[in-house]
């Protein structure tokens, strides 16, 4: 029941165009094409996810996706959306489940910010001309300055240096493939940055890029040994995340084979099932029982990240990890991307990462403990302009997941829960992975980052700025469009014409 | 003018001159040089503020905090005054003495007095005397409004109006006093300033600071300095200058050469082709103090007890040259500014971005 009125989408199969090559119906791995017993073709609309996929193979340019003409009746109340979404429901009695992030038309604060720019009392600097500095060091700053005997300044405390204010985001071995991996490992040593292993541990072949890797402690403890630690250039302790805050995670034993399994350092097959919560940390005393744990396995050599999603009450927290003896927090926002979380909590649960960030980097600074931790922001950021409002709010660097996968050939299907990714990203099917080119995802990953730094700096360069540091919480080069007082007053930015 | 409008309500950028010079023999000599070198550049300012800063002007007194004082009327000096007497011991205190000038005009209470913190409220505030005199005078400057310390060092003081800067040293009569060094400003603001707290020079304790330019990094380095108490009351570039300086080398103890080492960072390539251990020492002070570097033009003169530090940013966005003549060493905006008191030079030479100019009393 139900079947067609659920279908989102329809295909468009131009019969003078196609040739009958059958490889529309190879690429999919959705099932969406198949030969029927007279040899004509049969398209199951109701399977297609709009990945693309075939309509980019297609060597004659047969196939469109086209928005469904067919849909059940909706109105200002039922939206199309929420009508379907009972029909799943009633079939199957299970939580509605999603992929990436909150897709809501809520407001993106980034989009109602404004950058400045220099005008006549002070030069624009041309980037082409002049050094435009985009390196950052994460950590604590403002240490107490130590001298030798002849008076000399004793360089201290070690602190993680990006070229670029950009990481990539965590994202486990098991929910993106093998190569989707290995070209982030490969992009982040390539352009001085770091990737983040997610929580599924590190395969054995990446422990070469361990110099760029952040790898992520969270509460299934998947594959956290002493060496795995040791492996990379800083450890982030995940408390949460911007697109399930408050709840734990699940890899399906279908998706826990071969190395994956050895990896997570599970039984093949079995449930990988992250809780809720750390079951050794109920309370801000026990986070910094674990950062001080973590660091003491690491000889205090790595920096220590602290991931949390924003949540209401984000500023109290920050300022109780600030306290712990974490090197940098992580923000992430509520339209976070992730492989797979229940619809109603993605979209419901949370707060956006512009709020966050900014009433957090208030908040460190007027209890004057800002200088001891790194603020990075994430969830989402989607293009060098979000990334420099986000520096200018307080952010010392970003996180993007979804950005890079969408360089790696992602068509923002929404269905990387499923794992038949046909760009061969979400998926841990051998002959799907197999589609995607490491060495052409390496490109793709370097290009998206250099074309940001290169659009960042001619933003910075506008503004009169020619290093990085002096754009952080500079907040008086935004100002907003269309917001009311009280959102600029958390923000902490004027309003336009002010 | 609308109050919202005034400064310390808004930010004002301002372009200007800048003018200084020392006696490295110790030697003292009167405000007439230092008032014809600033005027040299009238051009730069546009009446809107100008100020001097002499140092070794109070001999007789060298023991003791000059607070210089603007009051908008009485009740504010009373109230000031009861605010003073009960923190400090006050040896003297008097107008400062000026001259009916046509180009300065609309002036406020000009008070001045000699103090030593009263040692029980010293040592019940657990604070160095200097810190003492500071936090009193960020109070004076935020709480109180209408009064306004604007010097408050020992054996120096500024003298800042709005007003052509020659102007303003014929109205302090900068003729009656001797100074081992002297620096200078005029002021070309982009909007009226409306009060004279704004004009520089700017000063800390025995900081004095003037300053030519509009610096990008401000709101990051203000938001920094207000993270460590400091209030940034004027909105101005040399004020949250002073502030850093005073911060880097008073409270975390580095010397001029590193402050100006975060101000005016070099650049990462630079820092990458130098010998290994000042490399180290270069890349550390950068990180660990990365939200006080300045960008955008700047430069900058900062007076001291015994020595004057000259600035520019790290791309020279603002013209400076250095004059040497014997034993004196002459900073200004132009050239002129030095040929009109020192025609004949033994060494000119504009520093490179970035470059500290470091001249102090020979002891």
């Amino acid at each position: 029941m139900n079947a067609r009125a659920r279908a989102e989408f329809e295909i468009l199969k131009d019969r003078e165009r196609c040739c009958d090559c059958g490889l529309c119906a190879k690429q999919c791995a959705n099932g969406v094409y198949s030969v029927t017993k007279e040899g004509g073709w049969r398209i199951a609309d109701e399977k297609c996810v709009n990945c693309q996929r075939c309509v980019e193979m297609c060597p004659t340019g047969a196939l469109k996706v086209i928005k469904n003409r067919n849909a059940p009746r909706s109105d200002g109340n039922w939206h199309l959306q929420a009508v379907r979404e009972i029909y799943k429901q009633a079939e199957t009695g299970g939580v509605l489940l999603s992929s990436m992030g909150n897709q809501s038309d809520m407001p993106a604060y980034f989009d109602r910010i404004a950058v400045n720019a220099s005008q006549v009392t002070n030069p624009p600097i041309d980037p082409l001309r002049e050094p435009m500095e985009t390196r950052v060091y994460l950590g604590a700053q403002n240490r107490e300055v130590k001298r030798d005997a002849n008076g000399q300044i004793k360089p201290e405390g070690g602190a993680l240096r990006l070229e670029v204010p950009v990481m990539f985001s965590a994202m486990s071995y098991g929910s993106i493939s093998y190569n989707a991996h290995a070209a982030l490992a490969r992009a982040a040593r390539e352009l001085g940055t770091y990737y983040n292993t997610g929580e599924g541990g590190l395969h054995r072949d990446f422990y070469e890029y361990g110099a760029n890797t952040i790898v992520q402690v969270a509460s299934g403890r998947f594959g956290v040994h002493k060496d795995y630690l040791n492996a990379g250039a800083a450890i982030e302790i995940k408390m949460g995340q911007g697109a399930k805050p408050g709840i734990g995670g699940h890899l399906p034993g279908e998706k826990t084979v071969g190395d994956i399994a050895l990896t997570r350092m599970i039984p093949p097959g079995s449930d990988a099932i992250s809780p809720a919560p750390h079951h050794d940390i109920y309370s801000i005393e026990d986070l910094r029982q674990l950062v001080d744990s973590l660091k003491e396995a690491t000889g205090h050599a790595k920096p220590v990240f602290v991931k949390v999603a924003a949540v209401h009450n984000i500023a109290a927290i920050a300022g109780g990890i600030a306290r712990s003896g974490a090197d940098v927090i992580v923000l992430d926002g509520w339209r976070g991307g992730t492989g797979a979380a229940p619809t109603r909590i993605r979209d419901n649960v949370g707060i956006p990462v512009e709020l966050a960030l900014a009433s957090v980097d208030s908040r460190l600074r007027a209890e004057g403990i800002r200088n001891r931790v790194s603020l990075v922001a994430g969830g989402s950021i989607r293009n060098s302009a979000d990334m420099v409002k986000a520096i200018a709010l307080g952010a010392d660097a970003v996180y993007i997941g979804t950005a890079a996968l969408i360089a790696l050939g992602c068509h923002v299907c929404r269905s990387c829960h499923g794992g038949k990714c046909n760009w061969g990203i979400a998926t841990q099917q051998p002959e799907l992975v197999a589609r995607l080119d490491v060495e052409e995802g390496v490109r793709r990953l370097v290009n998206l980052v250099t074309a940001w730094k290169h659009e960042m700096e001619e933003m910075m360069g506008g503004m009169g700025i020619n290093a990085i540091e002096a754009l952080r919480g500079n907040r008086l080069m935004l100002r907003g469009l269309g917001l009311s007082s009280r959102e600029l007053d958390i923000l902490g930015i004027m309003h336009a014409g002010e | 003018m609308e109050e919202r409008f005034a400064e310390g309500n808004v930010r004002i950028p301002a372009g200007c001159a800048i003018s200084g010079f020392i006696h490295r023999d110790g030697r003292l000599s009167d405000g007439g040089a230092i008032i014809t070198s600033i005027a040299t550049m009238r051009e730069r300012s546009n009446g809107l503020g100008g100020g001097f800063a002499g140092y070794g002007i109070y001999p007789e007194y060298k023991d003791h905090y000059a607070l210089h004082l603007f009051y908008a009327d009485k009740v504010v000096k009373r109230e000031c005054e009861s605010f003073l007497e009960e923190r400090f011991d006050i040896i003297n205190l008097s107008k400062i003495p000026v001259r009916k000038t046509p180009g300065v005009v609309d002036a406020p209470l000009i008070w001045r007095y000699f103090v030593r913190a009263l040692p029980t409220r010293l040592a019940e505030s657990q604070l160095d005397e200097d810190e003492y005199v500071s936090r009193c005078t960020f109070d004076i400057n935020t709480h109180m409004k209408g009064a306004y310390v604007f010097s408050c060092g020992k054996n120096m003081g500024a003298f800042k109006a709005v007003g052509y800067p020659e102007d303003v040293g014929e109205f302090y009569r900068l003729d009656e006093y001797k100074a081992y060094s002297w620096i200078a400003h005029g002021r070309y603001p982009t909007n009226t300033p409306g009060w004279w707290g704004g004009a520089h020079p700017f000063c800390l304790l025995d900081m004095a600071v003037v300053h030519n330019g509009e610096i990008s990094s401000y709101d990051a380095n203000r938001r920094n300095m207000e993270m460590f108490g400091y209030k940034c009351n004027l909105q101005t570039d040399t004020e949250v200058i002073t502030y850093i300086f005073d911060y880097l080398v008073r409270k975390r103890g580095l010397t001029l050469k590193e402050a100006c080492a975060v101000i005016a960072a070099p650049f990462w390539h630079k820092i990458e082709r130098m010998p290994e251990e000042e490399r180290a020492r270069a890349e550390y002070l950068r990180r660990n103090f990365s939200g006080l570097l300045i960008t955008g033009p700047f430069s900058v003169i900062l007076g001291y007890k015994g020595g004057l530090l000259a600035i520019n940013d790290r791309l020279k966005l603002r013209s400076m040259v250095v004059g040497e003549y014997k034993n004196t060493t002459y900073i200004a905006s132009e050239e002129c500014a030095i040929r009109a008191v020192a025609p004949v030079l033994d060494r000119l030479y504009a520093p490179e971005g970035g470059e500290a100019v470091i001249a102090e009393v020979m002891r």
